[in-house]
């Protein structure tokens, strides 16, 4: 069956593939595991405040790459503006408040992903790719230049956040930045499931599937790519600014190649074009190398390079995709 | 006049490096159109193995090379017939899925065999010295990276363009259907050409050892790039990744000398411009 028909991409487009309700049903399942990870990991809340940072760097992955067919090996420019954004909001002009931190990061990585989406939307194929490449290499080292401003290659510090809302204080658990990870990622879930079912998200879909048709309907292709990737960068600084708050400090590691890499790859591992996959190749990808690499410091990277392998031979939609597929499938016999 | 000389000298040397490396990725990316990403893994494995037989077998250093680069073919063949024919025709996110994998294995493999430690393959006494020119000395093995720079790009323009495995190499990437129902027996063309990649990555591996030293990261350090060679030239072009390599060793070279708290701000930011006015690379076709 060729799944680039037009009347199977109709069929596609025609039939949401979740209800309203399971909508409900996916906010639930995070605070459900939300409270799970609380219970099960009572002094490594620090990791899992970490997690959420990144869920929300690969969430913005997949709304320019799962979405919008947009191959980028170059996100974390956009998470790490956003944590430097933060940062430097909070070091340098002593706005402390934890909320205006979090907007300075989403308005840090919408400049970003402005920038980024106005190179990287220029190139097709592996110029995209490498163009993508080139502006987080970019951003990496104008950051170390700027040593005055970023802290270079020793890190931001001095970022003290004040309490949240003037009552709750950044306590040494790491109880009050895990609570309000969860917020913010309940709440941009939310906003990012009603964005993936407007008008809007469907235009993305119908550009990744065939830019040139929908060039022909008279949308705009690049101007529809150009604001994914400002609402891309939105989303992925409100993680760099919940990654600088909870850290309370930010190095040059959060504008790097690897971490822009690692993020693609949890994105596939999970399965791409969906949030639900974005969330579970993070939490998969980082509690298992979390685990491994404390289990067997010698062989975890041989051990990750194996799962990846694995994923690609046997779960090619990655791990929500190809579950999605066999449930799809048992409903239907 | 004599910083220019070096800085010219040290770009040529690091361009043919690159280029003996990044040419076999640019075959694989043109041919078989898979974004290898664990090519440089192969370059490093080259290293390793030819650093193994120099200290610890006490190989020459010719012996050595022969013995790394078919080495490496060795163990590759088996992986592009188990892992890579999987992924030919698959979307380019499997495919980095899949090489980084790949790269993962390799690296954590390396470091269990051979340890954390930088690799040196020590040179014969013809390449360790310094060599007169007349007008100044170079560094012999700079001067051997150049000859076997120039040596690789003039004996692959023969292979492709002169040679009947050229030709069927050529329509298989033209064409790749046709040519299979020409009788061209596609499978094995790409198997070869696979091959040839691998054992090239590994000579540049050895080659360059000097320039980019062995350890562990080398395949995730390098791999950016080469990868970017490969775009700027052009992918399946000899010319092209020719073209790049000089003119990117060029730009890293001189930021290096002239603006070294830059870092590769400049590399990067030439790659930008070269890629946005040459969407397919330098002479890449369209």
């Amino acid at each position: 069956m060729d799944a680039n028909h037009p009347a199977n991409v109709a069929a596609q487009i025609a039939r949401p593939r979740f209800s309203a309700s399971a909508d409900w049903i996916g906010l639930a399942a995070i605070f459900a595991s939300a409270v799970v990870g609380y219970l099960l990991f009572p002094n490594n809340l620090a990791l899992l405040t970490r997690v959420i940072g990144i869920v929300m760097l690969v969430l913005s992955v997949d709304l320019v790459t799962g979405f919008c067919g947009v191959a980028t090996l170059g996100h974390a420019a956009l998470f790490g503006a956003g944590a430097y954004a933060a940062g430097i909001a909070a070091a340098h002009f002593g706005i402390t408040d934890p909320i205006a931190m979090i907007a300075a990061g989403a308005a840090g990585g919408a400049v970003a992903g402005l920038i980024s989406g106005l190179v990287v939307l220029r190139g097709h194929g592996l110029g995209q790719l490498v163009l993508s490449i080139a502006i987080v290499n970019l951003f990496h080292e104008a950051a170390n230049k700027v040593a005055s401003w970023t802290g270079g290659s020793d890190g931001l510090t001095d970022i003290a956040p004040s309490p949240l809302f003037g009552v709750f204080a950044f306590d040494l658990w790491g109880r009050t930045a895990y609570v309000l990870g969860i917020a913010l990622l309940v709440i941009v879930f939310f906003l990012l499931q009603r964005l993936s079912r407007s008008p809007f998200g469907m235009l993305c879909r119908g550009i990744r599937q065939d830019p040139i048709r929908v060039a022909a309907m008279g949308a705009s292709v690049r101007k529809t790519l150009l604001k994914m990737y400002i609402i891309s960068g939105m989303v992925a600084g409100v993680g760099g600014g919940l990654n600088a708050i909870s850290t309370q400090v930010v190095g040059l590691d959060s504008l790097s190649f690897t971490l822009s890499a690692q993020a693609l790859v949890m994105l596939v591992l999970g399965g791409t074009g969906s949030l639900y996959g974005a969330i579970i190749g993070t939490v998969v990808f980082m509690l298992f190398e979390d685990f491994v690499s404390a289990a067997n410091p010698f062989h975890w990277l041989t051990i990750m390079g194996a799962l990846l392998v694995g994923v690609v031979l046997f779960a090619p939609r990655g791990i929500f995709g190809t579950a999605a597929q066999l449930f799809d499938r048992r409903r239907r016999r | 006049m004599q910083s220019v000389l070096s800085i010219a000298v040290d770009a040529l040397a690091y361009g043919m490096v690159l280029f003996v490396i990044s040419i076999g990725l640019s075959m694989t990316m043109g041919l078989m159109r898979v974004v290898n990403l664990a090519h440089g893994a192969f370059a490093m494995v080259g290293g390793y193995l030819a650093s193994y037989a120099v200290r610890d077998l006490g190989v020459g250093y010719v012996a050595a090379v022969v013995l790394a680069v078919a080495g490496t073919v060795v163990i590759a063949a088996p992986i592009e017939r188990l892992l890579y024919r999987r992924i030919y025709n698959k979307p380019e996110l499997i495919q980095v899925l899949m090489t980084i994998g790949i790269t993962f294995c390799v690296i954590g493999i390396a470091n269990y065999l051979f340890g954390p430690t930088l690799k040196t393959i020590p040179l014969p006494e013809m390449l360790s010295g310094p060599v007169d020119l007349g007008f100044r000395s170079i560094a012999a093995h700079k001067l051997f990276a150049i000859v076997c720079g120039l040596a690789v790009a003039a004996a692959l323009w023969y292979l492709v363009e002169r040679t009947p495995f050229g030709v069927k190499l050529r329509a298989s990437v033209d064409n790749a259907p046709m040519a299979a129902a020409l009788g061209v027996r596609t499978k094995s063309v790409y198997a070869a050409s696979f091959a040839i990649a691998v054992g090239l990555a590994a000579f540049g591996g050895i080659v360059g050892a000097e320039l980019l030293p062995i350890e562990p990261y080398y395949a995730l350090r390098y791999m950016v790039t080469f990868l970017v060679v490969v775009s700027v030239g052009g992918a399946g072009s000899i010319g092209g990744a020719l073209l790049a390599c000089l003119v990117l060793g060029a730009v890293d070279t001189t930021g290096r000398y002239l603006v070294p708290e830059y870092g590769e701000f400049f590399f990067y930011l030439a790659v930008i411009a070269i890629v946005c006015a040459f969407p397919r690379g330098l002479l890449g076709r369209a």
